[in-house]
């Protein structure tokens, strides 16, 4: 293991994964020790990672590394067996799905997770559900409350759907979208709901390099528009290499290396682990 | 203690019917994952079958049965071709509302052709019965018959979808209809001979349950249908051992409740029963634990 | 925004629908035109059509825009029936309300609200659950309100409302003779009322679908996981759909019970709760409209096959196997769906040009 920072306990900040302009603020996301045993095979052991509040950062690993298993666990899908997750220096011990999502993280699905039946922007409008309140009875009586706060939907949803392009879809149901577009809606979904960490589970996959490139400025954008941090879990090197400031390998559950772009590809362990056998990178 | 155990005794005989609608179902949900409403008027037509075999063509008892057996068998794999095979591709609402009009079809079929007026089912078992204590428990021959004829057929079927070639064609449609399909299997046909089994039992179910309470009317099919189906939930949908346990335990729980807590409240009783199980257990005793992967 | 949206429309035709054939409905009961006059059994059908209406879309809130299926909504109904008929006798033995319009009113009030208590108290386990299993907890619990309806008995005495379960020595004349169902009960439920409900139901369902809660709803029946990562309250939504359909049902129940003189609790059985599912399903899962089409003809159906009167049920059911099956079957889907395309088709291209 080549990597000194894994031997470190605390979650401190190791220079060259953190963005230096994030170094003054409190990190979106510091996982210590996060780990989880499934019948007694560790899944997922002795994570840790730590984000900066506007970083862009990749999880990457050989098929079955434990990386959707990690999201599950940020997000609290799986409620992790030990360790702990701060979130923007809050604990999010005893939270549920719900309540992380509310505290500031959104994520998207390796396998697309729309709501199939509803139109895109229905989608986005589900998106803004803890965003833009009101009750169910204002709702089936149609109180003034109803009006203003359907009326401010109305308008903020264009503006998310703008941000990718996908205004002039809004009426269709999101089902029958063709499959890249269904990814961007499912990222426009988790950027309604006003993260400040967006998790995105392998967003490039079927996608052909020129969908890949705008992706990957889309998402620098993203990152820059609404000063958001993003971790990213992808296949495809070229997005990963290209765009992500920290990047972490996972294999067999473990962390083998974190650094940046140019750090991991030149791992040693990273090579002979994962990129040494694809010949990429 | 001699009560409760005539009690105990009628709930098992009562539990052991159960048990063989519920394999009925059971099986036919682990493989067609449906719920067939019209599995209970299965039962009926098995009870009027053997009434009619008995009393119109005067045949011997085993002949009533295995001609009851022979009629459900050819009816399950009737329906099963023309109703619900269509529909495999269907949402499961569809197929359960296609069962529905299955079951009102059979019921109603009943009722022009036998009428509303119950009919009192032959005995067709004369074995006596059994006298324990000096006389003060006695248990009729039937019960004896019907636990005998749930062990039969439970231990039969065990052996059937473990060592048989269609037993293990079953089990593996049951678990994945296509990689059964890739492996070779008929999985039409397949599915056809689970329905055929699943209403052989059902006549032997109607014919027992006929025995115990010979009030055969178009209608005595659905209560033990859905109490039946009740059971296999109880015991855990899909699973074979599941359904003989949930039976015998749901005939146990109606004839205690029935006789010790309050007469009107019995069905009540067995159904807040179940509904405890499902939510210490969702999936039924020997149900196995679904994990949605994300 | 000056463009009226599909729902709007969509909805508008509804509630248009709903109207006209009241209206029309009027013309005939009242024979206005003349020769042009309702038979006596469709008359009496006029307050059930309507009930079954109700039932229909309330159970279509459940089972298609919440996504779980019910088999037990006839519970509901039962105990908003019996609630309205002690109500209504309690309301005019002890207050001397005559006014039966607003007794009908609070009576039907007063079922929704007992039904949705029980929907509280029914819905906390069973939501816990998902799929098959739900269903059989909704169909067992159908089942005990049966049974526990049976032991109920209520009498009035003197202005007081005396209770008992399973012992009918209760003082006084009785409001529920346990098995024997309700008794003497004034029939004040009428075909107007019965329209009003159908008009709230609808105001209720549809507003709501069409709202934050009922997208969240809906967001939850189609991808759970999804709606968790978004933030959405799983289990309170899914509350909120099934206490609405219950206290929805409690009050077609109220309006049914004081149609009769006496019901009794094995009416509300499990056959009850099929045949609205079988209106649901049939009108379309997730369409109200369908719901409602769909539960007054079925309602009307096995009256005008009255003739057949032995067979009637038998067709009833080779009908509703044969609908299933042709509605299923891949090919004619996709054919209907390609007419259905090219008038949509034909008509889009109609409003491109307008706007030309």
């Amino acid at each position: 293991m080549s990597m000194r920072s894994e031997t470190k306990m605390v979650p401190t900040r190791p220079v060259g994964i953190v963005p230096e302009r994030d170094l003054d603020h409190c990190p979106v996301l510091e996982a210590s020790h996060l780990g989880i045993e499934f019948g007694g095979l560790h899944a997922v052991d002795d994570f840790n990672l730590v984000i900066g509040k506007t970083e862009i950062a990749g999880l990457i690993g050989p098929n079955g590394a434990g990386k959707t298993t990690v999201f599950n666990l940020l997000t609290k899908v799986y409620q992790p067996t030990m360790g702990t997750i701060l979130l923007n220096g809050r604990d999010t011990a005893g939270m549920n799905t719900i309540q992380v999502n509310q505290h500031g993280i959104a994520r998207t699905f390796q396998n697309i997770r729309l709501f199939n039946n509803m139109s895109v922007e229905d989608n986005v409008r589900i998106g803004l559900h803890n965003q833009i309140k009101y009750g169910m009875f204002s709702g089936i009586f149609r109180l003034p409350t109803f009006w203003k706060n359907e009326k401010r939907q109305h308008e903020k949803a264009p503006d998310l759907l703008s941000i990718l392009n996908r205004q002039d879809m809004a009426d269709v149901p999101a089902g029958s979208l063709p499959y890249g577009a269904q990814r961007r809606l499912e990222i426009i979904r988790a950027l309604a709901t006003n993260p400040s960490l967006l998790l995105l589970d392998e967003p490039a996959a079927g996608m052909n390099p020129h969908e890949t490139e705008e992706l990957m400025q889309n998402i620098v954008k993203i990152r820059d528009q609404f000063q958001i941090a993003v971790l990213l879990i992808e296949h495809d090197m070229n997005l990963v290499m290209g765009i992500c400031e920290g990047i972490c390998v996972l294999n067999f559950g473990k962390i083998i290396a974190k650094g940046t772009a140019a750090e991991i590809q030149s791992n040693p362990t990273v090579i002979e682990a994962y990129l040494g056998k694809r010949k990429e990178g | 203690m001699v009560s409760f155990l005539t009690y105990l005794v009628n709930g098992i005989s009562l539990g052991s019917v159960y048990a063989i609608i519920a394999l009925g179902y059971t099986m036919v949900y682990g493989i067609a994952k449906m719920l067939n409403f019209a599995h209970g008027d299965v039962i009926m037509i098995g009870g009027y079958m053997a009434y009619c075999a008995a009393m119109y063509m005067k045949l011997p008892v085993i002949v009533c049965v295995l001609f009851a057996m022979v009629i459900c068998t050819l009816l399950g794999i009737l329906i099963e071709r023309f109703a619900y095979k269509p529909l495999r591709m269907a949402t499961s609402l569809a197929v359960l509302i296609t069962a529905i009009g299955m079951s009102y079809l059979l019921q109603n079929a009943a009722l022009l052709i036998w009428g509303s007026t119950p009919k009192s089912f032959p005995q067709l078992f004369n074995f006596g019965s059994m006298k324990l204590f000096d006389g003060e428990m006695i248990i009729p021959g039937t019960s004896v018959l019907t636990i005998a004829a749930n062990i039969v057929i439970m231990l039969l079927l065990t052996w059937f979808t473990g060592k048989t070639k269609m037993g293990k064609a079953m089990r593996a449609v049951s678990e994945d209809k296509g990689a059964a399909e890739l492996m070779g299997i008929n999985v039409n046909q397949t599915i056809s001979t689970t329905f055929a089994i699943g209403s052989a039992l059902a006549a032997v179910a109607g014919i027992l349950l006929c025995s115990s309470y010979p009030n055969l009317m178009p209608t005595t099919g659905s209560m033990p249908g859905i109490k039946a189906f009740t059971a296999a939930v109880f015991g855990g949908i899909g699973s074979i051992p599941g359904a003989m346990i949930g039976g015998i335990l749901l005939g146990i729980i109606e004839i205690l409740g029935k006789a010790y807590v309050s007469q009107e409240l019995g069905d009540a009783f067995v159904f807040a029963v179940l509904i405890v199980v499902l939510l210490v257990k969702p999936t039924g005793l020997l149900g196995k634990k679904i994990h949605e992967k994300v | 925004m000056k463009k009226i949206s599909k729902t709007t429309k969509s909805n508008f035709i509804t509630y248009a629908l709903v109207i006209v054939a009241f209206i029309f409905c009027q013309i005939w009961l009242k024979g206005v035109i003349p020769g042009f006059k309702m038979g006596k059994a469709l008359r009496g059908q006029m307050v059930p059509i309507c009930v079954y209406i109700v039932m229909a879309i309330s159970l279509n809130l459940v089972v298609g825009i919440s996504g779980e299926l019910s088999l037990g909504h006839a519970g509901f109904m039962s105990v908003g029936a019996f609630t309205g008929a002690v109500a209504s006798a309690w309301l005019l033995g002890a207050f001397a309300m005559e006014n039966e319009i607003l007794r009908l009113i609070i009576a039907m009030l007063m079922g929704g609200c007992i039904a949705a208590i029980a929907g509280v108290i029914i819905g906390v386990p069973v939501l816990r659950l998902r799929g098959d299993y739900l269903a059989i907890v909704t169909l067992a619990f159908g089942e005990i309100i049966k049974n526990v309806m049976n032991c109920m008995y209520f009498s009035l005495d003197g202005g007081r409302l005396y209770v008992a379960f399973n012992d009918p020595s209760l003082p006084g004349k009785m409001l529920i003779d346990g098995p024997k169902g309700t008794k003497g009960v004034s029939t004040i439920a009428s075909f107007g009322m019965g329209f009003a409900l159908i008009i709230v139901t609808l105001i209720v369902v549809l507003n709501l679908i069409n709202s934050r809660s009922g997208r969240a709803i809906m967001a939850i029946r189609d991808n759970r996981i999804a709606a968790e990562s978004v933030g959405l309250n799983i289990t309170k939504y899914k509350m909120m759909a099934f206490v609405t359909s219950s206290a929805i049902c409690g009050m077609a129940g109220a309006l049914y019970g004081l149609n009769y003189s006496s019901v009794v609790a094995t009416k509300f059985n499990f056959n009850t709760s099929i045949l609205v599912l079988v209106f649901v399903v049939l009108g379309g899962i997730g369409n109200i409209r369908g719901s409602i089409i769909a539960a007054a003809l079925l309602t009307i159906l096995p009256e005008l096959l009255r003739e057949f009167a032995d067979y009637r049920m038998l067709v009833y059911a080779i009908v509703l196997i044969l609908v299933m099956l042709a509605t299923n079957n891949p090919k004619l889907r996709l054919l209907i769906d390609n007419i259905v395309g090219k008038i949509k088709g034909g008509k889009h291209s109609a409003k491109e040009a307008d706007k030309a």
